[in-house]
């Protein structure tokens, strides 16, 4: 995917303008605000299985290699087949080979972000071949030509009304006086749609949320269904994951699984989670003959040895975007690549580069919501932190902000010169206030004061009050 | 020239190689919604089930499973034509006693509308049944008719989902291909978060629970 996260200021004020995007996105933090507390109450060892949760991502990064090899062998002995793939464009190219391989004209998707990270859809398409996503959301996203905005909401931007629009233009075949004012009918319609799809394709492409490696085994957590009936119906199975999804155990999969859904939907459990190991058995009536898994590094090992590690054990929820203000106020497409909110923040700058992406990891007042809902324990202010530093570091952060830094370090190195500076400061900004006690303009924060005012010093600086107790 | 495979895998071990790596998590807490007598289980089990829109019937006695079929079908106003696994238990249940079904077996075709399938088990933490494909529960009976009817014995009721797979791991030497748990039938929240049951899987789930006896 083509990344406009280089122009993150003109992406968020676009955003920030549009008022169906913002209607759509209040319904996400009314409803985050009101179900979240909700889950918690019902489980009230949330807290004791997020620890393990945590614990269970950072030891099976810890042994990487080891659960890579063990998983390879498991689903080898299974009768899968394991595909190395270092770029985006390596797993493309082996996707695309397997497909040739069948002979296959139409695949059918479940959904999955690192197909988006990789651009799949546009590469199979451009050999002739016909790709359908399923989930719902990413249905809906293919036939606008949009991307997804939330890792597990992808259609979280749009409302009813634009779904039913894109209904009517795309679907011409049908009535045009349909009813399409209920998201019933248009759930039907969608349903009714890609049934001949799923029971027609060649090859079914699922993600994972997990793979384990005791057992070979692809686990696939969904709501719709559609994510089962694209690994049952098809003949070719094939699963596309990043190689940090490992976990070493079934067990493990079971307690992360208590905290995935309830941090990315609020459900207690999806209504299905599925443990794929390997192609139909003897004697079996159905289930695809050929299951492969391509595990995809484009970068990941690199971020493994880096300052970023802990980035690595993150496992999709969306809880961290679902939470945070800033995400709240401007939606997923305006971080302008495929990880939106905190998680994007963080991801898109390892991912393109730093330079393409400085933007991003200032977009956040550092609230720290998304790392207290995290069900893996990431720190991502932290780590937003670094990429602060390391764009200062690199002189990519605007000359102006390097030195306005660079000037009050100069000065609050030096206490005998800068108290008695922020005294004098204190006193002029106490003065300009006036009686109202407030600052409608300020000289270099202009940033600040024309959408609100400043507040005026009461008198008195800190150190001042510190020695007066 | 070094393969895609060592290349990946050394990289990994370079960048791990410094560090203190951590041992395997000692515990891994289940919620105690999972513990309890056997009887508490069942109540629970049907109290969550029922909360994520499965339905439920409870009979006496496997006699009675046909019957019980054919009134939550009339209730629901569904035709009686339903596809059952071709699992010997299910071959064996009296379908005479209710003559309104018409009852076939084998894998889910594109146009069957019922499927009756049998539970591997039934988990009270999140009222979710565990089912598994094989010979004689073709996966496609779980995912694509629009109503799927699951027969569940009460003694195949277990408190958490660990307990489902230690059962699963005493009956079968080799994991089944393909395991599930089904929690309530399909939906999204895709458009505008409102939830809509019935997506691409089944509308209905209900499930047939058998009081101390086996299916």
């Amino acid at each position: 995917m083509r990344s406009t996260s280089d122009r993150f200021p003109e992406n968020a004020a676009r955003a920030l303008g549009d008022p169906t995007l913002r209607a759509a996105l209040s319904r996400l933090q009314q409803d985050t605000r009101v179900g979240r507390p909700a889950i918690l109450d019902r489980l009230p060892e949330f807290n004791a299985i997020r620890d393990a949760a945590s614990d269970i991502r950072t030891h099976g990064l810890d042994h990487l290699d080891v659960h890579l090899e063990i998983f390879e062998r498991n689903v080898q002995e299974n009768g899968g087949h394991v595909h190395w793939c270092r770029t985006g464009d390596d797993a493309c190219a082996a996707i695309h080979e397997i497909c040739r391989a069948r002979g296959a004209k139409l695949i059918v998707k479940g959904k999955s972000m690192v197909s988006e990270e990789i651009a799949l859809n546009d590469y199979l398409l451009a050999q002739d071949l016909e790709v359908v996503e399923t989930d719902l959301g990413e249905y809906i996203l293919q036939l606008r030509g949009e991307t997804p905005s939330h890792v597990v909401m992808p259609a979280i931007h749009l409302t009813q009304d634009g779904v039913s629009q894109t209904f009517r233009d795309h679907h011409d075949d049908l009535d045009a006086g349909r009813d399409l004012d209920e998201a019933r009918n248009l759930t039907d319609e969608a349903r009714d749609k890609l049934r001949g799809k799923f029971l027609a394709a060649d090859i079914g492409i699922t993600g994972a949320n997990f793979l384990v490696a005791e057992t070979g085994t692809a686990v696939i957590v969904t709501n719709e269904g559609n994510g089962d009936l694209t690994q049952t119906l098809p003949p070719v199975h094939i699963v596309l994951a990043s190689i940090e999804k490992i976990i070493p155990t079934i067990t493990d999969a079971l307690s992360l699984i208590r905290v995935l859904a309830r941090s990315a939907t609020g459900q207690e459990i999806t209504c299905y989670t599925t443990f794929a190991t390997g192609p139909r058995r003897d004697g079996d009536l159905d289930g695809p003959e050929e299951f492969h898994v391509v595990l995809l590094d484009n970068g990941r090992a690199d971020l493994l040895g880096g300052e970023f590690r802990d980035i690595l054990r993150c496992i999709r929820c969306g809880a961290c975007q679902s939470v945070c203000p800033v995400y709240g106020a401007i939606g997923g497409h305006a971080y302008g690549w495929v990880y939106g909110g905190p998680i994007g923040a963080v991801l898109t700058p390892a991912f393109i580069g730093l330079e393409g992406a400085r933007d991003l990891p200032e977009a956040s007042s550092l609230c720290g919501a998304c790392a207290d809902v995290c069900p893996v324990k990431i720190p991502i202010p932290d780590l937003l932190r670094r990429w602060r530093r390391r764009s200062h570091g690199q002189k990519l952060s605007p000359p102006r902000a390097r030195w306005g830094l660079a000037l009050w370090a100069w000065f609050a190195s030096r206490p005998e010169l800068y108290r008695p500076a922020a005294r004098i400061a204190m006193a002029i900004l106490h003065w300009a206030g006036g009686r109202q006690g407030r600052l409608h303009r300020l000289p270099f924060a202009r940033g600040w004061t024309v959408s609100r005012d400043f507040p005026a010093p009461e008198g008195g600086t800190f150190m001042d009050q510190w020695r007066a107790k | 020239m070094t393969t895609a495979r060592d290349d990946i895998l050394n990289r990994i071990r370079r960048a791990n190689g410094g560090i203190d790596r951590k041992n395997a998590p000692t515990s891994h807490p289940v919620p105690a919604r999972a513990l309890g007598d056997h009887a508490v289980l069942v109540g629970r089990f049907i109290d969550m089930a029922r909360e994520a829109a499965a339905g439920i019937s409870r009979v006496n006695h496997r006699s009675d499973i046909p019957m019980a079929i054919s009134a939550f079908l009339a209730a629901e106003n569904l035709a009686g034509e339903i596809r059952i696994s071709p699992d010997p238990r299910l071959e064996t249940l009296p379908w005479e006693s209710a003559p309104d079904l018409s009852v076939s077996a084998g894998r889910a075709r594109a146009d069957d509308p019922v499927s009756v399938t049998p539970a591997f088990a039934g988990i009270a933490e999140t009222g979710t049944l565990m089912v598994h494909s094989g010979p004689d529960t073709p996966n496609t009976l779980h995912f694509l008719p629009e109503t799927h009817i699951a027969l569940l014995s009460t003694e195949a009721i277990v408190g958490g989902y660990e307990d489902a797979w230690a059962r699963l791991r005493a009956r079968f030497e080799r994991l089944p291909r393909s395991v599930t748990l089904i929690t309530g039938p399909s939906r999204s929240s895709d458009i505008e978060r409102k939830v809509q049951i019935g997506v691409h899987g089944p509308r209905r789930l209900h499930i047939v629970l058998i009081d101390g006896e086996e299916i």
